[in-house]
């Protein structure tokens, strides 16, 4: 699947595109399919997200898991900081991005 | 918002700029225009014909034109050094530092935020080709 | 410490007014992305993996208590309560907020700091020796130069849209702690044949992709003509360095292009023009900047014994702390780099902790060292136990400095969207494996040096061993390089061959290090035996 991502200008989180709106929370993720870029120009000129941008992902029974280790990490947080993740409270957090 | 900005007291030059090569070809040519990867020392013999030069910006990351300001203002030009392409609010005040003293952006410039830009800075550390007093000659007189 | 005057005060301020309004024009979209983006390197702000990430500027890597405990502050109230110090004496801060950047440089600007040109394609943070005015073997104290060229450098309007980033490091002694042939100017204080201080200027250094060592290309500029020369220096770059491709944007390759001797040529020949320009400051301005230089009041008969009764306080001492040119003092370093911990890291208590310490025995100064270590300068050796006891409750007491463990590394896949591969875990990793003091000490001084990807912010070329990160079809590999140095013996590390896993890699780390306990000569450490007996027999042993 692709999944749209770009960040929050004003604050700098990283956001997935939901097919409506833009969320902190991968899980919320669509499958964008060849619209990606479409849609990217549009939030871009709508000022809704910065530097939009698509990746390649799996879908499983979690949720999106994006192919590349690069971006499941900057889905999730540092792997050497659990603590700052967005799932501070889950020990499973970092074996699914590695 | 403006689409051009001209620093000087005299009269606008109205005759087109000429490419180098062209200029070379050409003694009655007074206004010339170089590419940012052009050297301006060619133009160093001629500059008391010249009245205008053009200093392509062909990306406002392409710094070159910044050096050829300086050149030919520290050899002594003292005609219009218009900057041209992409030139945008917020390098505008490096130019007129650099000696550039007129504009020509690809795209118009907010006046309000340029005045801003122009205005903000009451010291500058070094010197460079516009009569700015450098902080370290404030200092020592 | 350099104090800013009224000059230098307004200077900040505006500019933290400019980035201001900048920033509310991007929110307001008047400024594209592609428009923002100089801009917002050119302080210190970029977007990462996570969130924007913010450099902070230390000035060839000096700064008090006042401006540590205001970091600490700081990442307490924007960030998340820790900061990272990189590899250019800088301090980063991971999870700042474009919205926040603003008041965030308001408050660098009450204890005289901010984030200016610390990133972007001009002149970077001028960096320099660590123990400048302390040690014994420099010949004066390289700082009022590189203050010098901080201010020289500051929105310098001809040199602020280079073909890329610029860095300049300053030392004074032959020594060299700040890695000064690797960048793109290097500069050693010297004395000439008259006994007149002047600067000899190295260029072409650097890491990368293309890792290259700076070419001697003046012997000695004096005073006055210091900063006109810089400028030529950079004003040929910036007519002739490349700007078609970025790999190939550095001075280093022009330099490797035209080849020393004829870039120095066109230096020469840039310099005779701009001399008489008259942009060179006064002897006054730069006695002025160097009488803030001027030693602390040591005092006079400050004991120079120290007692070494506790053992692991002894241990510290031998390790950590360095001698100091006036009696009685000492130099302390302060690792950063716990076992199993990330290096050069600190949490917002221990900055506070080292701010104290500054304030109370080191003559309120610290400094941030090009290996992600804190150094205080100027410790009575009377205050040597007191100040281990205090590091010691806030995990600061590591006793690794320049051992196996006392690893440089950046951030990596964990926190760089450049990166391809994390560093961290394998830093955390070699740490972990070579926790025992003893072995440590055993194999002595060996600067280990990890880059999560090609630019090599993590120095990997000039590690005793360097490990590079790659993506290897879409998994963390990691190249192994031996024999690389920033010193005086500067040189580029060798390649031993295929990349391993990361737990392959310490493995075969340890593998190259147990050639090294079988095959060295006294007094060798693990960079001479390895220019000593080649890559040969390491290969044997870690390939198998």
């Amino acid at each position: 699947m692709k999944l749209l991502t770009g960040n929050d200008l004003p604050t700098g989180d990283v956001v997935w595109w939901t097919g409506e709106s833009w969320s902190r929370h991968l899980a919320e993720a669509v499958d964008v399919g060849d619209k990606g870029d479409l849609i990217a120009a549009t939030e871009v000129a709508a000022r809704r997200v910065n530097v939009p941008y698509v990746i390649d992902a799996e879908a499983t029974p979690e949720g999106p898991r994006p192919a590349h280790i690069k971006d499941r990490i900057r889905a999730l947080g540092p792997t050497v900081r659990p603590d700052l993740t967005l799932k501070p409270a889950d020990p499973q957090a970092g074996s699914w991005v590695i | 918002m403006v689409e051009f900005l001209r620093y000087r007291d005299d009269e606008a030059h109205d005759e087109p700029a000429v490419t180098l090569d062209s200029f070379f070809g050409q003694s009655n040519a007074t206004a010339v225009r170089i590419e940012s990867g052009e050297d301006a020392r060619a133009l160093l013999p001629h500059l008391s014909r010249i009245a205008l030069i053009e200093v392509s910006f062909p990306s406002f990351r392409d710094g070159r034109g910044y050096s050829t300001a300086r050149i030919l203002r520290e050899a002594g030009y003292e005609g219009e050094l218009r900057a041209q392409g992409d030139v945008l609010v917020d390098q505008i005040p490096l130019m007129r530092r650099c000696g550039f003293d007129s504009f020509a952006p690809d795209a118009p410039i907010d006046e309000e935020t340029l005045t801003a830009a122009l205005d903000r800075y009451n010291f500058r550390y070094q010197a460079a080709a516009d009569s700015i007093v450098p902080v370290w000659k404030l200092r020592h007189g | 410490m350099y104090k800013y005057d009224e000059y230098d005060a307004s200077i900040v301020a505006a500019r933290v007014e400019e980035f201001r309004d900048q920033v509310q024009r991007r929110l307001a979209g008047h400024l594209t992305e592609d428009q923002f983006k100089p801009l917002r390197l050119m302080n210190g702000l970029y977007l990462q993996l996570h969130a924007y990430m913010l450099r902070v500027a230390v000035p060839y890597g000096t700064l008090d208590s006042q401006q540590m405990h205001m970091l600490a502050h700081i990442a307490r109230k924007y960030d998340r309560g820790y900061g990272h110090f990189t590899t250019r004496q800088n301090l980063q801060y991971n999870w700042i907020k474009l919205e926040d950047a603003p008041d965030i440089l308001a408050e660098l600007a009450t204890v005289e700091m901010h984030a200016i040109q610390t990133s972007g394609n001009c002149i970077r943070n001028i960096s320099s020796d660590q123990f400048a005015g302390a040690a014994a073997d420099e010949i004066t104290d390289p700082r009022p130069w590189a203050e010098l060229l901080r201010q020289w450098s500051t929105f310098h309007p001809e040199f602020s849209y280079l073909p890329r980033k610029f860095k300049i490091a300053v030392i004074a002694s032959d020594t060299d702690r700040a890695a000064m042939r690797l960048h793109d100017i290097g500069i050693q204080i010297v004395r000439n044949d008259a006994g007149d201080l002047g600067a000899r200027i190295y260029a072409g250094g650097g890491m990368g992709r293309t890792p290259m060592i700076g070419s001697l290309i003046k012997e000695f500029v004096p005073f006055a003509d210091f900063v006109s020369y810089l400028e030529a220096c950079l004003r040929v770059y910036n007519r002739h360095g490349r700007r078609d491709n970025i790999y190939k944007a550095r001075i280093k390759i022009l330099i490797h292009a035209l080849g020393a001797d004829e870039y120095a040529r066109q230096v020469e020949e840039e310099f005779q023009a701009v001399k008489a320009l008259g942009i060179d400051p006064p002897q006054a301005e730069f006695d002025r900047i160097a009488a803030y230089f001027a030693p602390p009041g040591f005092e006079v008969d400050a004991p120079d014994t120290v007692d070494r009764t506790d053992p692991d306080f002894a241990v510290w001492l031998d390790q950590n702390v360095h001698a100091h040119k006036a009696p009685g003092y000492a130099v302390v370093t302060i690792s950063l780099k716990p076992i199993g911990g990330i290096p050069g890291d600190a949490s917002a208590d221990q900055i506070d902790v080292m701010a104290d310490l500054a304030e109370r025995c080191s003559f309120d100064e610290l400094r941030v060292t090009h290996a992600q270590n804190i150094v205080l300068p100027h410790v009575r050796k009377a205050d040597l136990y007191a100040v281990w006891t205090a590091l010691r409750e806030a995990g600061l007491a590591e006793a690794n400095l320049d051992l196996i463990s006392d690893i440089i590394a950046c951030p990596g896949l964990d926190y760089c969207s450049l990166a391809n591969a994390r560093s961290i875990p394998l830093a955390q990793k070699i740490s972990e494996r070579f926790a025992d003091p003893v072995r440590q000490r055993d194999l002595g001084e060996l600067k280990l040096k990890i880059s999560g990807c090609i630019n090599a912010c993590g120095h990997h070329h000039a590690g005793h061993i360097g490990i590079l990160g790659v993506d290897r079809k879409g998994t963390e590999n990691y190249q192994l390089l031996l024999g690389g140095s920033g010193a005086e013996d500067v040189s580029l590390a060798d390649i031993t061959g295929p990349g391993f896993s990361e737990d392959g890699v310490v493995d075969a780390i340890e593998r190259a290090t147990d050639v090294y306990v079988r095959e060295r000569t006294p007094g060798e450490r693990f960079v001479d035996t390895y220019r000593r007996i080649g890559m040969a027999p390491f290969k044997e042993a870690i390939y198998g």
